[in-house]
């Protein structure tokens, strides 16, 4: 069994997006197929690693270590564990039902599928990177395409301003969190990059004081906290549909696991003398970024400002340091990944075939397009946190774990439920059911086979982690033992 | 450093050099016997030339063990000159190619003829051990650079640039050239390493050394187009033929930091290592700064690249900062990876101003659409530039940074990795207009000559082959470093 599986994950994309630039640019179709092949393969194989993970034996597994730069201690270094095991498979359904999804593009799908190819090729490498250098390599791969996916497909009104609005922001974290990442491997003295190695160099306090806000906030930026939580809607907003997915579901995610592998994992200390900047600045995503959601008009800016709100729970989850926050942490990112994939791709088809988002002239779409409807209220509910769907089983932990840090931002937290659920279910009133107006009665029609296709498995996977969580909490909460261990069995 | 008596083991320490000058009177003799229209060829042999000359080095001019030093201790034969020669040979040969055919350019034979001298030049520069030997190598590569940058003498822009850039180099060239004598005049040396060992005497007053040391980093500088000796690149890049500012951004910097290094390791190290230090600290914020911002207005892409290259100079200057076994090795790594994408660069310029006729920026637009492959080279060029993985550049930028992280200049990296931001917003507005605008032009022909598909394909592959597959590049960079200490 030692067919390196990982490493034909992270290459797949990436190989798959050069075979696609060597076609010539009029065989669309050719384009497609080999990127609708290339998602299977990687899809099957996360799918394959996810249910093979042995939980009982814990710990990293499928590891695979090709010396890079050995004189540096520069490794090719991968490996999956309880955290990153969820998030893998989370990009392999992201990468599969943003090819169906895309299907339609048709101004230079090569470049298109190239590019979003090369992203995805980079976020499955940071999940499974061990090695702190190998991280940066794959997560400057996997921010710097958004660039060209937005600006060039991306939504024409803001596309150029949001385009080089996130790329400036993401890069200038991520600079700042690869300084970090250099003080650490220099200050461990251990001459590697290794993260397991690393993370037992017993930094002194004073050093992982100093060195913990860099290294987190330069990744949290990505994640979307606040107070650099701006490039994110209006990045969501001006992107095409795939990349909207891709971009909230998969790369937010990105920078939370990677603000929780090199910050919290590497600098414990750090992380407990920070935790309470990180739970107010957490909140206030929450929060805040519920109660704007709740004011915008245009269909997609609503769940552009929800992914904020909701990546701050799961920032929320890791200030807390403990077993249930940090669970509930592991299962956030994955259920909002795919939550929030289908909100995007359900704004896609509707803004299809309507061309408007703005809410108050949508109405009545659950008769034209039932399959979405459902979905989106499906969504819905797994956003609101609804017993029975994959939110709950997600959100409920966080509150349980920041309740025993501190009941009051907890109170406070829980508000932004009732927040999510006003702004839910406004939209599902307005747009889904509701008067349809004249214009959109004649031309609007249902979606397409491949439509259907992704809104139920997105569908299925929430509601099915939402009945039996234990296909997914035990294995998360095996990745969360090994994280309290660092703090001294905390 | 024991100087060695003659022995014919020498001559093949400088063969490279040798077969150099006899390429050129090749090149001489065929420029006088050849038609005019079979000129153009000239570019191939002496791309070819290169090729075997860099071959034959290889086979028997590789230097063996520690360096030593020949010919009177003019010359010093080590890993440092060896490796930068077949660099500068391999960007001519480059150069030759983008050149070849650049009308009025690339169908006489005095091009290629000076711009073997002055790779010679550049060739003695790496290796020069002597300041004697140095100023000498110095003038031979500038010389010929001053021609070649006014070679369209029809053209005022052309003549205005080498008309310009030979006052600006007359000028640092005399005042290094003070700063030289001076030397020989507090030591009685010329040697650089006899130099060395007097001004390791503690009671040596530190005035005369650093006054000396001042006057030679206005030569050097001018090379490397550092602040404040920066103000001739954009002006002389524009007007110049577009191979040439190539020539000049790559080799004849990478030469001006080779020998920037040699000094100051080896003369300046030991007697005045906090002073220079601290000046070239503030010298590189500085020039990373002022190319980064001046290059965000630009609406041509040749001075974009021209203010693009002073910051890139900044860039490497943390890496000399940062002296250390690993800032000189990040400083080579990154000459090396700067080269052939900066090379690229150009490539892909001259290639689009030969057909199109134009350097503007918005020019560009819509070049995605009318030609994907050269758009495609573009991307990797200016990513690279930028400092993007799997490219050159990225995993050159972390080197230096790493360097100037280890030895405790925090603040200076800090300073690198945000002005990198800078550069990365104008690289990704001139990619805004190859990928994102449209044009009128879109559907004409663009027609690529095979020179410059044979040239961007060696060094697309190149920039990528050096970013993934960073270790043997390291280790050879670790090992010209290691021959200077």
């Amino acid at each position: 069994m030692h067919l390196p599986i990982l490493s034909v994950i992270v290459l797949t994309p990436i190989i798959a997006g050069m075979l696609i630039l060597l076609v010539p640019s009029d065989r669309k179709n050719i384009v497609r197929y080999i990127a609708l092949a290339a998602a299977i393969v990687a899809l099957s194989l996360s799918i394959w690693v996810y249910f093979n993970y042995d939980i009982s034996a814990g710990g990293y597994q499928f590891v695979e270590k090709y010396n890079w730069l050995p004189e540096l201690g520069i490794s090719y270094y991968v490996g999956v564990d309880g955290m990153n095991a969820p998030l893998t498979l989370l990009t392999g359904v992201v990468m599969f039902t943003g090819v169906l999804i895309s299907w339609g593009i048709d101004d230079r799908p090569r470049e298109f599928f190239a590019f979003l190819f090369i992203l995805a090729s980079g976020v499955f490498g940071v999940f499974v990177a061990q090695d702190l250098f190998m991280l940066f390599f794959f997560y400057e791969i996997a921010v710097f395409p958004m660039y060209l996916l937005i600006s060039i497909w991306g939504w024409i009104k803001t596309r150029e301003y949001a385009a080089m609005k996130l790329t400036l922001y993401l890069f200038i974290g991520s600079v700042i969190s690869l300084v970090g990442g250099l003080a650490l491997y220099f200050g461990s003295g251990l001459n590697t990059f290794d993260m397991i190695q690393l993370s037992q160099a017993n930094f002194s306090e004073s050093f992982q004081i100093f060195w913990f806000p860099f290294v987190f906030f330069g990744f949290a930026v990505l994640g979307g906290i606040f107070p650099f939580h701006n490039w994110s809607p209006d990045g969501h907003v001006a992107a095409p549909t795939a990349v909207s997915m891709f971009h909230a579901g998969v790369l937010m995610k990105l920078g939370a696991f990677a603000a929780l592998r090199v910050g919290i994992m590497l600098l414990p200390v750090g992380a407990q003398h920070w935790s309470w900047l990180i739970l107010i600045l957490a909140l206030v995503n929450v929060v805040y970024g519920a109660f704007i959601a709740m004011v915008q008009t245009d269909f997609k800016y609503v769940i552009g400002f929800s992914s904020v709100s909701h990546m701050g729970l799961v920032m929320l989850g890791f200030a807390t340091l403990n077993k249930e926050g940090l669970t509930g942490s592991g299962i956030q990112m994955f259920s909002h990944g795919i939550m929030t994939a289908l909100f995007f791709a359900v704004v896609g088809m509707v803004y299809d075939r309507a061309h408007t988002r703005e809410i108050g002239e949508l109405g009545g779409f659950s008769k034209k397009m039932p399959w979405v409807a459902v979905a989106f209220i499906i969504g819905g509910l797994v956003s609101m946190g609804m017993p029975g769907f994959s939110g709950f089983i997600a959100e409920f932990p966080i509150f349980m774990g920041v309740w025993q840090v501190n009941p009051i931002i907890a109170i406070i937290a829980s508000i932004s439920i009732v927040i999510t659920a006003s702004y839910i279910i406004r939209i599902i009133g307005q747009v889904f059911f509701g008067p349809m107006s004249e214009e959109f009665e004649h031309h609007i029609g249902d979606v397409t086979i491949k439509d259907k296709v992704v809104l139920t498995l997105l569908c299925v996977i929430m509601i099915t982690i939402g009945i039996f969580p234990s296909i997914m909490s035990g294995m998360v909460s095996s990745g969360v033992d090994r994280i309290l261990s660092l703090f001294g069995g905390a | 450093m024991v100087i060695e008596n003659f022995g014919p083991t020498m001559v093949l320490a400088i063969l490279p050099e040798i077969l150099l000058v006899v390429l050129a009177g090749l090149i001489l003799a065929c420029d006088a016997i050849w038609k005019p229209e079979t000129k153009r060829v000239l570019g191939w042999l002496t791309a070819g030339g290169l090729l075997l000359i860099m071959v034959i080095s290889f086979l028997v001019a590789t230097p063996q063990g520690q360096g030593r030093l020949i010919f009177g201790g003019m010359i010093r034969q080590d890993w440092l000159s060896f490796a930068f020669s077949i660099l500068f040979m391999f960007a001519a040969a480059i150069t030759a190619l983008f050149a070849m055919d650049m009308k009025g350019v690339g169908q006489k034979g005095e091009f290629y003829i000076l711009m073997m001298i002055s790779t010679l030049g550049m060739c003695l520069m790496a290796s020069a051990a002597d300041i004697i030997m140095l100023y000498l190598a110095i003038e031979t590569t500038s010389i010929p650079l001053y021609i070649l940058a006014g070679f369209m003498t029809r053209d005022d822009k052309s003549t205005e640039s080498g008309f310009k850039y030979f006052l600006f180099g007359a000028t640092a060239s005399t005042i290094m050239l003070y700063g030289f004598s001076l030397l020989y005049g507090f030591t009685g040396q010329t040697n650089i390493y006899q130099i060395a060992l007097s001004f390791y005497n503690p009671e040596f007053p530190k005035i005369a050394i650093i006054g000396s040391l001042l006057l030679i980093l206005v030569g050097f500088g001018f090379k490397i187009s550092a602040f404040p000796f920066h103000f001739w690149a954009p002006d002389v890049y524009e007007g110049a033929p577009t191979p040439i500012a190539g020539f000049l951004s790559t080799a004849s910097k990478a030469a001006g930091f080779v020998v920037l290094v040699r000094v100051l390791v080896s003369i300046f190290t030991p007697s005045a290592a906090p002073e220079w230090i601290n000046l070239l600290a503030i010298v590189s914020v500085l020039t990373m700064t002022i190319g980064n911002v001046l290059a965000l207005a630009q609406k041509n892409i040749k001075r974009l690249l021209a203010y693009s290259s002073i910051a890139h100079a900044g860039y490497i200057l943390i890496g000399v900062v940062a002296v250390s076994q690993l800032g000189i090795t990040s400083v080579v790594f990154y000459l090396i990876a700067y080269l052939i994408t900066n090379l690229a660069a150009f490539g892909v310029v001259m290639t689009f101003s030969q057909v199109v006729g134009s350097d503007e920026i918005s020019a560009y637009s819509g070049l995605s659409r009318r030609k994907p492959w050269l758009a495609l080279a573009m991307l990797v060029a200016f990513l690279s530039l930028a400092g993007m993985p799997p490219l050159a550049g990225f995993i050159a930028k972390i080197f230096v940074f790493a360097a100037a992280v280890k030895v405790d200049m925090v603040w200076l990296a800090f300073i690198g990795v945000l002005n990198s931001i800078v550069g990365l917003y104008y690289y990704l507005t001139v990619l805004k207009h190859v990928y994102l605008f449209r044009s009128d032009d879109e559907d004409k022909p663009l027609f690529i000559s095979r020179p410059y598909t044979i040239a961007l394909s060696i060094l697309i592959f190149g920039i990528i082959l050096v970013g993934t597959l960073f270790g043997p590049w390291f280790n050879l960079s670790t090992q010209i470093a290691s021959s200077l200490f």
